[in-house]
């Protein structure tokens, strides 16, 4: 009756949800008096886990799950949830895993609470706390199936150690029964640099940099940071910048530790989106914008004056303190 | 091609949220309500099959009989009828049940609905409801095509995009890149007047899982005043020593 996680990796190596997502579950073990197992797919470094708080990993050993298949993972998750009598399982929110809650959810009758944000307010009845209304507001959702799902929200919980004796079982992917025959064709994906799903540092600019031509600050910028860059919705609306840095309420949620909003004004959609995020700096000429209000730190100046100068400043600062 | 859109019906992105009854209900006082952006990509894009590749439009939507103006907007943009579930969606499992009785008595080759809708930002209707048809799933679908019964598309993953092969009857949650903002399209006087005496069929509810119940909300904690710095230096200062975030 243990507590399930899905523990994300990619070419073998877990990414760094997954020892968020680990952390969480044995938070909820505890809660319950239980112990928590992991499910993961062709991982090489399972050990890992036992730092925060698995006691044991069932590694999907399979070739034809090198690439993720929601319909595939989805069956071979629930397979090891009736293996394993698990009662809670726990998923993380990147796009992969929001693909695959749904179809586990169904699958096993659960029900399914997204974007949680803390430990459970209590496990019985089991009550989660999640942001609602694009991050406008929480719900306390009580899930009353057998089964409960929760989906965890990026950089909320944060990994924390637990030293765990741990073992680890090479299993077999399940088949899915269902006809589900959607197949990877292509993946085009940025290699070596920091996304905003997972990034500790997000540098946005928005229509306050006039141009497209202007992003070559913002870019160098983020390089010094380690940062993922985004953008507001008319820069990506007005083609400046593709879809995929659109941040906000329609685009995607930022939970970052730091968020720099660089010539964005601060429309309602954009806060809300951005809202997770624990420390957000604003840069704006306009005193007034509405950024400010919701902002931790800020400069009213110009960003072509300010940020030339932010980068000079941090490459000093990085190069004094590593 | 049979299209199924499924539409939820959401406060504007600009409203500002509030709660009633002791914090256990949305407070819709006041609230303009819309098509959820995520379905309204979909509804777009499902208009462009019906008209370039031919195709009938239906769409569905679990609520009560104030969802209906949302409804006859998706209608006035050019869908051909409208079904209506009567129940109240507080659950995206038992919302999909519902969809999914739409779903296996219309015969449909392709269901589109949103991604996520945001308001409850469940995130979860499309994908459970191809589970229970037996249908293909695609999700945060931002590239649609279809030839004949074969489909290509593009989803977004994080850091990226990966393109899918996949088969009709599929089930696909969509977002912003099925179509791009500028394609949406604002109801002109003759879509309303013939959205008026198009079919909007009222069915009942079948019995379903309520998976899950939201007891009570709360509003995120109020923002302390923002710290101005006076330079860059300073601002590094702050940074480092004050939020530990550099």
């Amino acid at each position: 009756m243990s507590v399930l996680v899905y523990t994300e990796s990619e070419k073998g190596k877990f990414k760094k949800n997954a020892f968020e997502v680990a952390s969480y579950a044995f938070a909820v073990a505890k809660m319950m008096g239980t112990t928590v197992t992991a499910i993961a797919f062709n991982t090489t470094e399972g050990e890992s886990l036992g730092e925060y708080g698995v006691s044991k990993v069932m590694n999907v050993k399979d070739g034809s799950l090198e690439t993720f298949n929601a319909g595939a993972f989805s069956a071979s998750i629930a397979e090891a949830v009736k293996s394993t009598e698990a009662k809670v399982v726990i998923l993380s929110s990147s796009t992969d895993t929001k693909y695959l809650a749904p179809l586990l959810a169904a699958k096993l009758s659960a029900g399914y609470a997204p974007n949680v944000v803390q430990a459970p307010d209590s496990t019985s009845p089991f009550t989660v706390k999640r942001t609602a209304f694009s991050n406008k507001g929480f719900a306390h959702t009580q899930i009353d199936t057998d089964i409960k799902i929760v989906g965890v929200s990026n950089n909320a919980f944060g990994a924390q150690e637990n030293k765990t004796a741990i073992s680890i079982e090479e299993i077999s992917g399940a088949t899915d029964a269902a006809t589900n025959d959607t197949k990877s064709v292509e993946i085009d994906k940025v290699v070596g640099k920091a996304t905003i799903a997972d990034a500790d540092v997000v540098v946005s600019a928005g229509r306050g940099m006039k141009g497209p031509e202007n992003w070559g600050m913002i870019e160098e910028l983020a390089d010094v940071l380690g940062a993922a860059t985004a953008c507001s919705k008319p820069v990506s609306d007005l083609g400046w910048r593709p879809h995929g840095e659109h941040v906000g309420q329609t685009g995607k949620p930022v939970a970052s530790n730091l968020y720099i909003a660089i010539g964005i004004s601060g429309a309602i959609q954009h806060l809300a989106g951005v809202s997770a995020s624990k420390t957000k700096v604003v840069i704006n000429n306009d005193p007034e914008a509405p950024f400010f209000k919701a902002a931790d730190y800020g400069i009213v100046g110009d960003a072509f004056e300010v940020v030339p100068q932010l980068i000079e400043k941090l490459k000093d600062f990085k190069a004094q303190n590593g | 091609m049979k299209i199924l859109v499924c539409i939820s019906n959401v406060p504007d992105t600009t409203s500002k949220i509030n709660f009633t009854d002791g914090d256990t209900k949305f407070d819709t006082n006041g609230v303009q309500f819309v098509i959820n952006p995520n379905d309204e990509f979909g509804l777009t894009r499902a208009m462009w099959f019906k008209e370039k590749q031919g195709a009938t439009v239906h769409i569905a939507t679990v609520g009560d009989p104030t969802v209906e103006p949302t409804m006859r907007k998706a209608l006035a943009i050019g869908a051909d009828e409208a079904f209506r579930v009567n129940a109240e969606p507080t659950d995206g499992f038992f919302v999909a049940q519902q969809l999914a009785e739409v779903v296996k008595n219309g015969g449909y080759d392709l269901v589109i609905g949103g991604r996520e809708s945001i308001d409850y930002n469940g995130g979860m209707v499309p994908g459970i409801l191809a589970t229970l048809t037996n249908m293909n799933f695609i999700n945060s679908c931002i590239n649609l095509e279809i030839d004949g019964n074969n489909v290509t598309a593009v989803r977004e993953i994080d850091g990226g995009k990966e393109k899918l092969s996949s088969s009709l009857p599929l089930v696909v949650g969509g977002q912003k890149g099925l179509v791009e903002e500028s394609d949406l399209r604002i109801p002109n006087m003759r879509g309303i007047m013939m959205a008026r005496k198009k079919t909007l069929s009222v069915l009942e509810p079948v019995d379903g899982l309520k998976a899950t119940e939201d007891k009570k909300f709360d509003k995120p904690a109020a923002k302390g005043q923002v710290k101005l710095a006076d330079s860059v230096d300073q601002l590094i200062d702050l940074l480092h020593n004050e939020a530990k975030v550099i």
